[in-house]
């Protein structure tokens, strides 16, 4: 889709050429995995080691295998359904003072801190927590992903609150509201759903970053596939670790994928016409990880409407007017042609009355 | 405060291995990040379905269980990389450069239809179209989120501290045992470290991109 402007369709020789390196690149990814798959059954990695997930081994039943991972899951899922909820929250308070407080004194702490948070490695905060609070493994994850990800939260509301149109807090402002009425109830609502597929992919990040739990021993879902791994053996470490990756990536996957879906379903309609995304710049305020990067499909161009749908721009016909043509000439045109600024002339010509 | 001076010598060490670490696998990721951008844009399918899947792969991998396969995986399956720096620099490497690369296509999906409709139009080949005229327009939109990437690259190398590499985090776990009354000093000290490099990066993006800010 990206590259087609890159070459054109090609002719007769460049077909050639095209299915020539086709066949040349498809053989050289087929021999290379066709290479390691032989390795592999060099050294042994198809033997009995596998039936570990089905048939279970050192007296335990492959019931004990999968329940031991699904509770390392679990756990992994608890610590991100415990962080992610109160990083949106905080995350959603502090973009709400920031812009809706009217002395800098009350803005300018909340700017340093958040600037802060996002400037120090998650694995770090996690072991602020552990180390020096003494807190219970859990909740040091918890720490470190809620401190990051309020922070990074914070940061994508705010630039949805920037991309907001200026009617729409001048509205507020003129209604009576205070300028923390009109932020919490005109501005966010809006605020949150433009941004709502960066929020999401945040979401992802969180999810990534629960792995490091690993580094200060708290039993989620790779450190469960470690001591299993202990516990049958170094052979059956390739296995778990097939099975333990395949469930990250999946879930990450799912989530990426649902992220997609509600930018395309944003930009294609619903009551939000106009209201585009901003751009998301370096500075600003997209989800670059404790442990990763925009995990988006248009990554800084999400909000391109040219080139993030991947379509071009509509063209519109260019009003032609002849020389000696006066205003009024050219609007009879205009309204002739169907133009429907223009449609009171044809309608509406007996009161005056101009819609 | 004392402490924090006491022990500079530790934390200055561990501060040039996170800042070595960074330096040579940030260097590498954004050759390989870059060979994938090429691989995703070009006319050839098998290249492309290939940067495709590793990009969704590895963005999809969290951080550390790149680095669980290459400490203990990759052992069991007859590749032994020497533990410490060069495995960390592999781990880092193949994970940043599905970032680089998805940077660099956001850059180049940006450049205008009609400035490749022209080259291509003037007769340039592909590889010509993107050299001369697509990819050093490309760069100008690339180089923030770039930076933001190479900025989370940074952060990202305290993953090493799990994995037998001793750089800032875990100089900060074996000095907070050693000092365990000094331990907020010593987060602060150890955070300071890790803003040195990564505010400085923030301030050349923000300069960049007001630089380089142009209407399409």
């Amino acid at each position: 889709m990206s590259g087609s402007i890159l070459y054109d369709a090609p002719g007769p020789r460049a077909k050639r050429l095209d299915r020539t390196l086709n066949i040349v690149f498809s053989l050289v990814f087929v021999g290379v995995v066709a290479w390691i798959g032989y390795s592999f059954w060099q050294r042994d990695i198809f033997n009995d080691r596998w039936a570990v997930l089905w048939e279970g081994a050192r007296g335990q039943t492959p019931a004990d295998v999968w329940g031991s991972l699904a509770r390392g899951l679990g756990r992994t899922l608890l610590a991100a359904g415990i962080a992610a909820p109160i990083a949106m929250l905080i995350g959603a308070g502090i973009a709400i003072i920031r812009r809706g407080a009217r002395s800098r004194w009350a803005s300018a702490p909340p700017t340093v801190l958040t600037e802060l948070a996002r400037g120090l490695p998650v694995l770090l905060l996690m072991f602020l927590a552990k180390l020096v609070f003494g807190w219970p493994f859990l909740w040091s994850v918890v720490f470190g992903l809620v401190v990051y990800n309020a922070a990074v939260v914070a940061e994508i509301l705010r630039a949805g609150l920037a991309a907001l149109p200026k009617g729409q807090r001048e509205a507020g402002l003129s209604i009576g509201l205070s300028t923390m009425r009109t932020t919490l109830i005109i501005e966010l609502p809006q605020a949150v759903r433009i941004m709502l597929p960066a929020l999401i992919s945040q979401l992802v990040v969180l999810l990534k970053d629960t792995s490091l739990g690993f580094i200060i021993a708290y039993e989620e879902l790779l450190r469960t596939m470690k001591l299993n791994s202990e516990f049958f053996g170094s052979e059956s470490r390739i296995v778990f670790f097939t099975v333990g990756a395949g469930i990250y990536i999946l879930i990450n996957m799912s989530v990426s994928r649902l992220a997609t879906f509600v930018e395309r379903r944003l930009r294609e309609g619903g009551g939000g016409k106009g209201l585009e995304p901003p751009e998301i710049g370096p500075a600003g305020p997209i989800p670059q990880s404790g442990v990763g990067g925009p995990a988006r499909e248009e990554g800084a161009h999400a909000g391109d409407p040219v080139f993030g749908a991947g379509r071009r721009p509509e063209s519109r016909p260019i009003p032609q007017r002849r020389p000696g043509d006066d205003d009024e000439g050219e609007r009879r045109r205009q309204a002739y042609l169907g133009d429907p600024t223009a449609q009171s002339l044809r309608h509406n010509t007996r009161t005056g009355d101009s819609r | 405060m004392g402490t924090f001076i006491d022990e500079f010598g530790t934390i200055w060490g561990a501060f040039l291995a996170t800042l070595s670490l960074t330096v040579v696998s940030g260097a590498l990721a954004l050759v390989w990040g870059t060979l994938l951008a090429v691989m995703r844009v070009s006319p050839v399918g098998p290249l492309r379905t290939f940067g495709t899947g590793y990009v969704e792969l590895v963005r999809n991998t969290p951080l550390t269980v790149m680095f669980f396969f290459w400490v203990f995986v990759a052992p069991s399956i007859g590749f032994v990389p020497p533990l410490g720096f060069w495995i960390a620099v592999i781990a880092m490497t193949l994970y940043t450069s599905s970032f680089v690369c998805e940077a660099l296509r956001s850059g180049v999906n940006s450049v205008g239809v009609g400035q490749a409709e022209a080259a291509r139009s003037i007769g340039l080949t592909f590889g010509q179209t993107l050299s001369q005229v697509v990819l050093p327009q490309a760069w100008r939109t690339a180089i923030p989120p770039l930076i933001s990437v190479l900025i989370a690259h940074t952060k990202n190398t305290s993953v090493a501290a799990g994995f037998a590499y001793f750089e800032l985090v875990a100089s900060m776990q074996r000095l907070t045992n050693k000092h365990p009354a000094d331990g907020i000093v010593i987060f602060f000290g150890i955070g300071l470290m890790y803003l040195v490099i990564t505010i400085p990066l923030g301030l050349l993006a923000a300069r960049i991109e007001r630089k380089v800010a142009f209407a399409r």
